[in-house]
């Protein structure tokens, strides 16, 4: 009998499930995250893998939160530890009155476990061992067998199982009947010998509505293809390869022409980072829509490049799937550590547009929005994702789209207007928002053509090395960057019930965790007002809101307060009213984390001296 | 040459080509190149090949790295786009370029120092790629433009105008044109606009990777005594191998025709040209062949100028990707955005 309480809750707790890279657990253990979702129960699932292909190891989390907490939370509460190698660390994670699901095939002396945890032992190798013969065999059906087993645990729902294998294996029928009997095998096997259910269990309702499941990288693609992106040129890497190939494939559902089968769009996969930004910007110049898709050391190498897009003025989109970094750093890992450099991309005075999606839905959105973005600001647009968006399902809201909505393409003359005598030069601001007009390559026999150069140059695009153009050129880019603040997404601000002294800022991935930390500091009693950056050049309203607050947190996950240096130095704050709090292990950052770091601060902060008597 | 300042009036008597354009239509701006360069050279023999082929300037983009040879865009067809991007990576830019409009005629200019050290891999890239494009090297193995640092295609052995002796290896450009697969490979010789008009004309023609490397001497850093990239030297071991004449369709074909040394090429766009052989056994289809002849005569010391190897059925690579006939940059929302029928399909598909 363990000496916690063993853990009795519904529809909220964190199963982990501790695997071999390479090991097909993948595909088992999404299947049981979504048939908890058929139940109508949100969950919010993770992957933590290694940078390898095979033999480490690597660990899956659901967490099912019948509230729709999706941010991580920390702790497990129910640990499948199939992996030998992680098996005492595993152990260690659990949280006091967890449960341990184990292999049970060689018993282990009870010294390997904690006594303040339910051990339960199922001998899976010995089932599997028993029931198939083919290698590969045993090991895939291991996976699902403990799905099973975990049926009769939790009370899953063994039929929104069964649905799921139908539909994954649809077309390959014959693996239908395998996969179920072992799904049964596993159940049967607990029912007969495993005290079941244990205090963790799911229960039908209905709080998923109708949300959608799925990943923040097919999410940004598909916005692209929305966005009337045509040509990509990318060049792999974790965690953002899996961007380009959900454009791929996005494309070829969405993007052929039905008579002739032939493309819409263009997609290379360039020799490295350097052609591929080359390519992009090539492409935009002539015209097209066009993207690119990497993580940091794919920025490093684009940096010259960069700098080439924002002087010559040339709408480049990149979605930038952060990861740990410097260097090579943790590739699997999440972070958001490439603000700085992407915000000021290349040598020399540069400032670069971003924005800041925090779930599938929004990477979406604005991966559609940052085409028109780019286009009308005639510049380089970063959509900062992260792997934690990127490459974990999400349950989200589900996407829309406008049909009356046409692709905005900015500042274009045309043959007419050329041919009406309108007065061309590339780099006029004739209406005093920094936002030159440009011409496509071809346009008109005589007039509107210009050479795009990475030198300086005067108004009409003639080169020239005199200072005054080139300061007046420099002086107009910043204009078009405070044109930018008011176009990119606005921040969004969420005031506590009652009015605060203080007030916490975050982006991106942290929403999620931000959003279940307020309620964790609501009941320390501290309110706070929350403001989520959606964009940068940082709107006016956070000047005003620092000025509304004593101090204002600064939640981000990179070791040295990238966001808060941004805010210092764009907006002009007081670096003493902006308190950073940093999360960067590699891990999403959790309410947990966040609710402790503001809550303990806040706690010294409202502490009254206690009185002295002498 | 370096142009002086041009006049402002159209010569009325100046020969028109088809489409009633002069050849001042097909001019840029003054050269600041030194005077005697070999790059204005190539400037004017391509003029002189985009006006005999009576191309519309403005459908022309010309794309370039950075050096002088990468300045030179902005010395002709003064009404069509340039871009000179940034050193070495003209490739990718042009590649990008040709993506978003095939229709477009995609002339790339680059140094020797451009293509053959920074962006040696963009250069074997967008070849093996089978880009639409006409990419010219106007080779003098040195960096210009940063005054005069051995490039890498300086020969083995050659002094510098320093008086330093190159013990690295050079690299043939036209060799490696040969292995990724262009499908148009020639070299030439600044000097001798008879050869290299006709090819600048029948590269343009060509669909695909049409790939110009064109010894072009430095005269502030690369031709002295001891440089075999100057007048001289090149003059003395030049060993040409076909002259060459290009007809397009919509010229009367003019021909000297001398059976058995006269070749048709048919291109894949329908144009054709003719070449003749001063090499009686030299093949101009046999990309093996002309890599073993270059190979022969660079042993003996020789230049080998002439078009070298054109492949009969070439491909470019919007074939390659089966892209559609409109340009990708005239597609509107109508034929790019799916809609929100499909995204609520998507929807229901993520549950
Ligand atoms: C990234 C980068 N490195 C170095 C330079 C300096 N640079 C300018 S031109 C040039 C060499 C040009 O040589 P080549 O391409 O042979 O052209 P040429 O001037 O000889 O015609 C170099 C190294 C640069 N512009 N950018
Ligand atoms: S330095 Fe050499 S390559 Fe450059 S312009 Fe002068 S002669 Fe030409």
């Amino acid at each position: 009998m363990p000496t916690a309480t063993p853990l009795s809750r519904v529809n909220d707790f964190v199963v982990r499930f501790a695997n071999v890279n390479g090991s097909g657990s993948a595909s088992a253990n999404e299947m049981f995250a979504r048939a908890i979702l058929r139940m109508g129960i949100p969950v919010a699932p993770r992957n933590i893998f290694p940078s390898n292909i095979q033999g480490l190891p690597t660990w899956y989390e659901v967490r099912v939160t019948e509230d729709g907490h999706l941010g991580a939370r920390g702790g497990t509460d129910l640990m499948v530890a199939m992996n030998p190698q992680t098996f005492d660390k595993d152990i260690a994670s659990i949280e006091p009155g967890g449960y341990l699901l184990y292999d049970s095939t060689k018993p282990y002396p009870p010294s390997k476990f904690r006594d303040d945890i339910t051990v339960i032992g199922v001998p899976l190798t010995a089932i599997c061992n028993r029931e198939y013969t083919d290698p590969r065999q045993r090991q895939l059906f291991k996976n699902i067998i403990y799905i099973g087993v975990l049926t009769a645990l939790l009370e899953l729902d063994v039929a929104a199982v069964e649905q799921l294998i139908a539909e994954q294996y649809k077309g390959k029928d014959k693996l239908i009947g395998p996969n179920v009997k072992a799904l049964h095998i596993g159940r049967d096997y607990a029912i007969l010998n495993l005290a079941h259910p244990i205090g963790l269990r799911l229960r039908k309702t209905d709080k998923v509505g109708d949300k959608i499941f799925v990943e923040g990288n097919s999410a940004a693609a598909l916005g692209a293809v929305y966005g009337g992106a045509t040509v990509c040129a990318w060049y792999p890497i974790t965690p953002s390869s899996s961007l380009a190939d959900a454009f791929t494939k996005w494309c070829a559902k969405y993007r052929v022409d039905p008579e002739t089968r032939r493309a819409k769009y263009a997609i290379v996969q360039a020799e490295d980072e350097l052609a591929s930004i080359g390519m992009v910007i090539g492409a935009a110049w002539n015209g097209a829509r066009s993207f690119t898709a990497t993580s940091g050391p794919g920025i490093s190498l684009m940096q010259e490049f960069i700098g080439l897009a924002y002087f010559a003025e040339i709408p480049a989109v990149i979605f930038n799937v952060q990861r740990a970094g410097p260097s090579t750093g943790m590739p699997t890992r999440t972070q958001q550590c490439d603000l700085i450099s992407c915000a000021y991309a290349s040598h020399g005075d540069t400032k670069h547009v971003m924005i800041f999606p925090e779930n599938p839905a929004e990477a979406f959105e604005m991966g559609a929005m940052a085409f028109d973005l780019a286009d009308r600001l005639q510049t380089p647009v970063f959509v900062m994702l992260d792997l934690e968006i990127g490459m974990n399902h999400h349950l989200c809201r589900p996407f829309q789209w406008d049909d009356s909505r046409t692709y905005d393409r900015g500042k274009v003359m045309t043959y007419e207007e050329l041919e009406a005598g309108k007065d061309f030069g590339r780099y006029l601001d004739v209406d005093g928002d920094g936002i030159p007009y440009r011409t496509y390559p071809g346009t008109h026999p005589t007039k509107g053509s210009f050479f795009t150069r990475g030198t300086s140059r005067d108004r009409y695009a003639k080169y020239t090395e005199e200072g005054g153009p080139y300061v007046d050129n420099m002086q107009r880019l910043l204009r078009k960057f405070e044109t930018a603040k008011d176009i990119v997404p606005k921040p969004l601000i969420a005031n506590a019930a009652k009015p605060s002294k203080y007030g916490v800022i975050y982006f991106g991935s942290t929403a999620p965790a931000m959003d279940e930390a307020i309620h964790m500091i609501e009941a320390r009693g501290h309110g706070l007002d929350r403001m989520r950056l959606r964009g940068f050049p940082f709107h006016s309203s956070v000047n005003s809101f620092v000025a509304d607050h004593d101090f204002v947190f600064v939640v981000e996950q990179n070791r040295d307060a990238q966001l808060r240096s941004l805010i210092v130095n764009e907006c002009g704050i007081d670096p003493v009213r902006l308190v950073p709090i940093l999360h960067f292990d590699g891990t999403p950052i959790t309410a947990r984390y966040i609710a402790k770091a503001i809550g303990d601060h806040l706690d010294q902060m409202t502490m009254k001296p206690a009185k002295v008597t002498s | 040459m370096t142009y002086l300042a041009k006049p402002k009036f159209h010569h009325p008597g100046l020969p028109k080509n088809e489409l009633g354009y002069t050849h001042r239509d097909y001019e840029g701006t003054v050269s600041t190149l030194c005077a005697g360069c070999g790059h204005d050279s190539i400037t004017g023999a391509i003029i002189q090949a985009c006006f005999e082929l009576a191309i519309e300037p403005h459908r022309v983009a010309k794309i370039s790295g950075i050096g002088c040879s990468s300045k030179t865009p902005t010395y002709f067809l003064g009404n069509s786009h340039g871009f000179n991007s940034v050193h070495g990576r003209m490739p990718s830019v042009l590649t990008g370029a040709n993506l978003a409009n095939r229709d477009l005629i995609y002339l790339g200019v680059s140094g020797d120092g451009d293509s053959a050290s920074i962006g040696l891999g963009q250069f074997a890239h967008c070849l093996r790629r089978g880009v639409n494009m006409t990419y010219i090297v106007e080779n003098n193995g040195v960096y210009g433009l940063t005054k005069g640092q051995f490039s890498a295609t300086a020969d083995r052995g050659s002094k510098s105008k320093r008086g330093v002796i190159n013990t690295d290896n050079s690299i043939d450009m036209v060799a490696m044109a040969l292995q990724l697969g262009a499908t148009f490979v020639a070299r030439s010789f600044s000097g001798d606009k008879q050869q290299l008009v006709p090819i600048i004309k029948a590269a343009i023609a060509h669909k695909g990777a049409a790939f110009l490397d064109v010894i072009s001497p430095c005269v502030a850093f690369n031709n002295h005594a001891g440089s075999t990239k100057s007048f001289d030297f090149v003059r003395e071991h030049n060993e040409a191998v076909n002259r060459l004449d290009f007809i397009s369709t919509r010229m009367p074909i003019e021909l000297q025709q001398e059976p058995g040394t006269v070749e048709i090429v048919e291109q894949h766009d329908g144009s054709k040209v003719a070449l003749r052989k001063l090499d009686a056994d030299y093949e101009v289809h046999d990309r093996a062949a002309a890599l073993g002849f270059l190979q022969h005569h660079a042993a003996k010391g020789q230049i080998v100028t002439g078009l070298l190897f054109v492949e009969k059925e070439s491909e470019d690579l919007h074939a390659h990707l089966h892209t559609v006939d409109k340009p990708l940059n005239a597609l509107g929302t109508k034929d790019l955005c799916p809609g929100s029928a499909a995204l609520d399909a998507f929807n229901a598909s993520m549950r």
